[in-house]
């Protein structure tokens, strides 16, 4: 819903909040439900109420916990069974500076100083591991806004006693703590009080009318803050940007004025900005964001633009280039079918408002945020949260690279005469294991992002992955795939639940990126192996459709696997007889 | 803006805040007149009004407010420029 995109007008999402609820409800966007319980350290009721909108247009339906007025400490601290039934998948911890206990005063030794820092960092500590013992799942914590006045003036920054001084200090604890807890993570108040002007977002008035510590008109953003990285711990990123070129990524219309006359580079102030442009796009190659073109262009043309001395983006950089004189929106479709990556996981990015405008119409979930001119782009896109990073992952940084092998595999099947023939020549060797903890994360990160090859769609957080993994009650395997091209990493995940002689799988995917390469098989049989080790003699298989997963539809058929069950909703039970089951892959060669 | 006019606007953003077009708003309209208006939902109306009109009200006037009248007040002599 546009209106909750960014760049929104605050003032008309506050409202027509109960509007745009009862719109998303019944448009029926959201898919999964998701208990979210928000601590707070003021007054939350309109920070919560935003916040569902927002995942609402994400395709989350949350259902709130909510904090009696500054009860996060004792909501956490102490027992609460209210919360405990609740159980919630997410906990957001909303406080604000005025719930700093106490500030340093000018005659204070630096010993004193270091004491109440120590003091205030203990009392959120023990927030955050009392909630993580009990409840094992993600936190978010807000730091601080900076103190809306600073007696010291500027001294109030760099000494020791000063205010300023002492937020920055207990915001610097609070990055510590989250750099070595994995499930925590920072809404940096800090950051977008200042964006919005700390001025306006702490007017007082606020509150001493309400008690509230951000002003009203503030609070959509805060929220929408919050809902990003809750939106990106649930998976829901998006994976790509699909850009224009002319007047986009670079200034000119490369067709018309010949690469050497484009605005780009040192010369020119509009070549500079352009410039910046570029290298910020660049960048989010290496936070695993795969770049692509959708250009109206000669396919020539374009990469001699690429091609210009200036332009840091290179044709290298590109996973899909589609440079012709289709349809924007049909170019768009192409490149996420080319990427096997879902319409709704793209970003468009064009300046011209008549090519958003048919993108938005014609692909219904696709990212397509509104532009300034050149000078905004940055600011435009980065604000909108598309690409919000909860974690950095290896795997991440090489998504690039790992999709570009995939175009140069699909260049490469082309030349073989049948399709054995060419898997056979990609060498592929498989690690396929029980969970281990140095895959633990990327583990949990595909049960959140995989939605194609999923026969269950199950979604798991870091602490359930690890419980199970750590349990003798699961069969557990991932599967790694590497080839003559490249290592494809972690790409199947399989749970199985036993129970008695049987084993029923509560999991299994696959990324999409090694589809029909016989991956599959080759889990099936270490799986059967496995079973058997266990002394199990059935399989028990579930499919649960989503708007997504219908290529794995009849995948436990494939399997050799007999329906017992269909409902009406398409829900189905299958069950395989171990006795006697042969592998079925030839071509992967186990490590 | 003459004071029906500012009435006329008032109700308008009444029926956007609880999402009912069938609300009639009047002079005398309170926080009792009206169910799912209660202390959270006011501070939207607040805002929304603060909004709409281009006005911030003062603390005072915001603690003072008795009915709908009273805010219809309020921007009046906000406009008017006393």
């Amino acid at each position: 819903m546009q209106e909750l995109d960014y760049p929104f007008d605050a003032e008309k999402i506050i409202k027509g909040k109960k509007r745009l609820k009862r719109q998303l409800l019944e448009s029926g966007k959201a898919t999964v439900k998701k208990k979210i319980a928000v601590l707070g350290g003021y007054t939350t009721s309109d920070i919560v109420s935003c916040i569902e909108l927002f995942l609402l247009n994400n395709g989350i339906e949350p259902v709130f916990y909510e904090s009696e007025y500054d009860r996060f400490y004792q909501d956490a601290v102490f027992d609460n069974p209210e919360l405990e039934s609740f159980a919630p998948d997410i906990i957001y911890i909303c406080t604000c500076v005025r719930n700093i206990s106490e500030f340093p005063k000018v005659s204070d030794t630096r010993e004193r100083t270091d004491e109440l820092l120590n003091a205030e960092t203990e009392r959120f500590r023990s927030v955050w591991e009392a909630l993580e013992s009990r409840y094992h799942c993600p936190i978010i914590q807000n730091n601080f806004e900076y103190p809306l006045v600073r007696r010291l003036g500027n001294l109030d920054r760099s000494d020791y006693r000063g205010a300023v001084n002492f937020v920055s200090r207990i915001n610097a604890v609070f990055d510590a703590y989250a750099l070595e807890h994995e499930q925590f993570y920072i809404c940096d108040v800090n950051y977008i009080s200042a964006d919005y002007g700390l001025k306006k977002w702490s007017d007082p008035s606020y509150w001493y009318l309400y008690k509230y510590a951000v002003a009203v008109p503030a609070i959509p953003y805060l929220a929408f803050n919050a809902a990003n990285i809750i939106k990106a711990i649930f998976g829901k990123n998006k994976k790509g940007l699909v850009l224009d070129l002319d007047n986009t990524i670079w200034g000119g219309v490369v067709g018309d004025d010949g690469a050497e006359n484009l605005r780009i580079g040192p010369d020119t102030s509009e070549g500079q900005m352009y410039s910046e442009f570029q290298r910020y796009l660049k960048g989010f190659k290496d936070i695993g964001v795969l770049l692509n073109i959708d250009s109206k262009n000669d396919e020539e043309n374009a990469l001699q633009g690429l091609n210009h001395p200036d332009s840091i983006l290179r044709p290298e950089d590109f996973i899909v280039i589609k440079a012709n004189w289709e349809n924007k929106d049909s170019n768009f479709r192409a490149i996420a079918s080319e990427l096997n990556l879902g319409e709704d996981s793209l970003v468009f990015i064009d300046d011209n408002p008549a090519e958003r405008h048919i993108v938005r119409e014609q692909i219904p979930g696709a990212g397509v945020p509104e532009l300034g001119d050149v000078s905004s782009f940055m600011t435009d896109i980065d604000r909108s949260g598309f690409f919000e990073t909860v974690s950095l992952s290896d795997d991440d940084m090489k998504r690039n690279e790992m999709y570009r092998e995939n175009i140069e595999r699909d260049k490469a099947v082309r030349s073989f005469s049948n399709y054995d023939e060419y898997l056979r020549s990609l060498e592929m060797k498989a690690e396929i294991e029980p969970f281990n903890p140095l895959y633990i994360q990327r583990i949990a990160q595909l049960t959140n992002k995989t939605n194609q090859f999923n026969l269950t769609t199950r979604r798991y957080t870091l602490s359930e992955i690890e419980d199970i993994a750590d349990s003798d009650d699961y069969i557990t395997l991932y599967g790694k795939l590497e080839d003559r091209f490249g290592d494809n990493g972690v790409v199947s995940l399989l749970i199985g639940r036993k129970e008695g002689n049987t084993c029923h799988m509560d999991l299994w995917l696959m990324s999409c990126r090694v589809l029909k390469r016989d991956m599959e098989l080759a889990m099936a049989d270490v799986l059967a192996d496995r079973c058997l080790e266990a002394g199990i003699t059935e399989i028990v298989g579930y499919y649960y459709p989503t708007r997504k997963n219908k290529m794995v539809e009849n995948f436990y058929a494939s399997l050799g696997f007999e329906r017992v069950s269909l409902d009406e909703q398409g829900n189905s039970v299958w069950k395989l007889p171990l006795e006697g089951y042969t592998h079925k892959n030839t071509l992967i060669e186990l490590l | 803006m003459p004071h029906e006019e500012i009435m006329k606007k008032i109700g308008e953003i009444f029926c956007e805040v609880f999402d009912d077009d069938s609300l009639v708003i009047t002079e005398q309209s309170s926080a009792k007149d009206i169910e799912d208006w209660d202390s959270l939902m006011n501070i939207n109306l607040i805002a929304a009004m603060e909004d709409t009109f281009g006005i911030r009200f003062a603390l005072k006037e915001v603690s003072d407010m008795q009915c709908v009248g009273d805010a219809a007040d309020i921007i009046e002599r906000k406009y008017a420029g006393t």
